[in-house]
């Protein structure tokens, strides 16, 4: 009772750190329900990360063979039932990420299991798992228990907590594969890198980001105003990108660029956590937003809770003025 | 190709203020507008780029009330052939394993084998990110999730599955299969007027549990395996300044305190 099992996460020879996020907090609450942590791992060519999960759990249980050179939700799907089955842990934690979400609720629905999806903080109450998870894009939150019998299942959110220094001396444990074929109905062919452009906002001092509140594309002849005044490179949320007022290669956030400038100019944007996961290494972050809850005001330092298309041409003005 | 696409009603609270209602396990949705999901209105673009280029039929799907007809009109006017919408309280449409169950279930129902099922990726009003992979083991075919570009050809599809930080992971799956759709692979299409005129004539089907062919103890609440036990408006920890003043000089402020304070 009380086991934990996380799958650990990598790609492309990197160990992605959800791995270690979601082991931090699986130790935590193994330790109220008096159980252990395991990490699973399934790579080919996987032994130091094996060894550097070790450091975050009580065990590391991996697969070292060529059939899971890459991720494919088909082949993990297979060999997690067989370990489910295996060590019947309470809780299964898979990052809710592009992989994660490509894999845990066929598993869900497979084994049956009670799933609770984006999880961003579970707790124990009466010995009791509670999962946390929002509705409305952050606005709302709700707290969740599970009724069906235990292995329970949740995706949990990458960055809603900081990975502890590793502590422990975790056994490693190299397991076979249960699957001994490869699969035909899906098939890794390669991975693209993202599109490069002419600015590489990932090295920009000053930012300023536009959001589907700046309306039309017209607009943006007003923002362009704001970034001459204090020489800023444009960026922008996905929804920006996705209306085309920015080019792709402009979009700040998970599935986008990790940006850290002296200053970051939010203009109507919300600060869904995708957006927000993106821009915490600013130093300096300024939202203007007319809708006072926001989540974007979260993590700004400057709130200018308002139209923006009354806030903004004055600030390039008087930012112009001031600058001479 | 045989296509079906998802498509849910969700209400814009990207303005509005969400209150908990009376039940404790909603929100107080009457000022809000609504409008289709994001990512659906995407997927439904898909899939008639695809029947436009190679022919077939779109068949759309949606849960929800009636109210949700415009927003189904609107999808069989950009090309959708017919519609499948499920209406019954009785289902908990809030856990996605069920709503899976539902829409898998409306699918099999009409009989005829399908190529494709595209969703969205992502609802803004629950996100789970989480219905359209379960419906794919559901329906028992293979999946990509979060897909930013699809190629079609000869009994697969090539998809383009969007990672973090906008690295692209290309998987080939055989068809059938579900595929959830990400926000940016095409540019949604505004419903010609003269579609808009022809959608009213096109068929659209309630379906309720018994049409589904499947028992209320499936897709009720006490089917469920987890239980939501309540919904509660997190509290805004916001360390920010908070510029004050008429609209027009909160710009200035702010433009002074960047001079002033050095931050640029
Ligand atoms: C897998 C996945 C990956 C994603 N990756 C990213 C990512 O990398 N980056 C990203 O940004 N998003 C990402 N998203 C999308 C994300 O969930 C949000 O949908 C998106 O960030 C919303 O963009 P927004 O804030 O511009 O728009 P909205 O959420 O619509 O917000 C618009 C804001 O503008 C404000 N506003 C409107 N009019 C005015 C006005 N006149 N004056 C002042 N304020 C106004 C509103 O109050 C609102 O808060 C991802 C989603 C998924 C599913
Ligand atoms: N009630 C519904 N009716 C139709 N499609 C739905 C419904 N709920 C979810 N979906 C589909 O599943 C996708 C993902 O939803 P979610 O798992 O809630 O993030 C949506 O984008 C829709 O395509």
């Amino acid at each position: 009772m009380g086991d934990i099992l996380v799958l650990a996460e990598h790609r492309q020879g990197e160990l992605r750190e959800v791995s270690q996020e979601m082991l931090t907090k699986a130790a935590e609450l193994a330790a109220e329900l008096g159980g252990s942590t395991t990490a699973v791992l399934l790579g080919s060519g996987v032994d130091s990360f094996a060894e550097t999960l070790a450091g975050y759990s009580d065990k590391v249980l991996y697969i070292d063979d060529p059939l899971f050179a890459d991720y494919n939700s088909e082949k993990y799907q297979k060999v997690l039932v067989e370990l489910i089955n295996q060590y019947k842990p309470e809780l299964l934690m898979i990052g809710h990420t592009t992989q994660g979400v490509d894999l845990a609720p066929a598993l869900a629905v497979e084994m049956k299991m009670p799933f609770v999806a984006d999880v961003f903080d579970v707790q124990v109450a009466d010995g009791k798992l509670q999962p946390v998870r929002q509705y409305y894009q952050g606005k709302v939150n709700a707290n969740f228990a599970f009724k069906g019998e235990a292995p329970y299942l949740i995706t949990f959110r990458e960055a809603s907590l900081e990975a502890a220094e590793p502590s422990k001396e975790g056994q490693i444990e190299k397991i076979d594969s249960p699957l001994k074929e490869d699969i035909e109905y899906r098939r890794f062919v390669e991975y693209l890198e993202a599109e490069v452009g002419d600015v590489d906002i990932t090295q920009s001092e000053i930012l300023i980001a536009v959001g589907r509140g700046v309306k039309e594309d017209k607009n943006m002849a007003m923002i362009e105003e704001l970034a001459e005044a204090i020489n800023a490179d444009l960026c922008g949320s996905r929804a920006a990108t996705d209306a085309g007022w920015l080019p792709h290669d402009r979009q700040v956030g998970t599935s986008g660029k990790t940006v850290k400038p002296k200053l970051y100019i939010a203009i109507g944007i919300s600060g869904a956590f995708q957006h927000i996961a993106g821009i915490k290494g600013s130093k300096t972050i300024v939202a203007i937003n007319r809708d006072p809850d926001a989540p974007i005001f979260t993590v700004a330092d400057f709130a200018i809770v308002d139209d923006l298309f009354k806030v903004v041409p004055k600030m390039a003005e008087k930012l112009k003025e001031l600058r001479g | 190709m045989k296509t079906f696409v998802c498509i849910k009603r969700v209400p814009d609270t990207s303005e509005a203020e969400v209150k908990v209602d009376a039940s404790g396990k909603d929100v107080d949705s009457s000022k809000f507008s609504f409008d289709i999901n994001d990512a659906d209105n995407y997927a439904v673009e898909e899939a008639v780029l695809i029947k436009e280029a190679q022919g077939g039929t779109v068949q759309v799907v949606c849960m929800g009330p009636a109210d949700a007809d415009v927003m189904i009109r609107m999808a069989l006017a950009k090309g959708g052939d017919s519609a499948l919408r499920i209406d019954d309280p009785r289902i908990d449409a809030r856990d996605p394993l069920l709503s899976a169950k539902a829409l898998a279930a409306a699918i099999k129902g009409q009989g005829e084998e399908f190529d494709l099922v595209l969703t969205g990726c992502m609802s803004n009003d629950d996100g789970n990110m989480a219905t359209g992979v379960a419906l794919a083991e559901e329906l028992g075919v293979p999946h990509a999730a979060m897909v930013k570009k699809l190629e079609v050809e000869e009994g697969k599809i090539k998809a383009h599955r969007e990672l973090e930080g906008g690295i692209i992971e290309v998987v080939e799956v055989v068809l059938p299969a579900v595929v959830t759709i990400q926000t940016g692979i095409n540019e949604p299409r505004y419903a010609p007027i003269r579609g808009i005129r022809q959608a009213q004539k096109k068929e659209l089907k309630v379906l309720k549990i018994e049409d589904l062919g499947l028992g209320e103890d499936e897709v009720s609440a006490a089917a469920s395996l987890v239980e939501m036990q309540g919904f509660y408006i997190p509290e805004v920890v916001s360390t920010a300044e908070i510029i004050e003043g008429e609209p027009e000089e909160k710009g200035e402020i702010m433009a002074e305190k960047l001079v002033k304070g050095g931050l640029l």
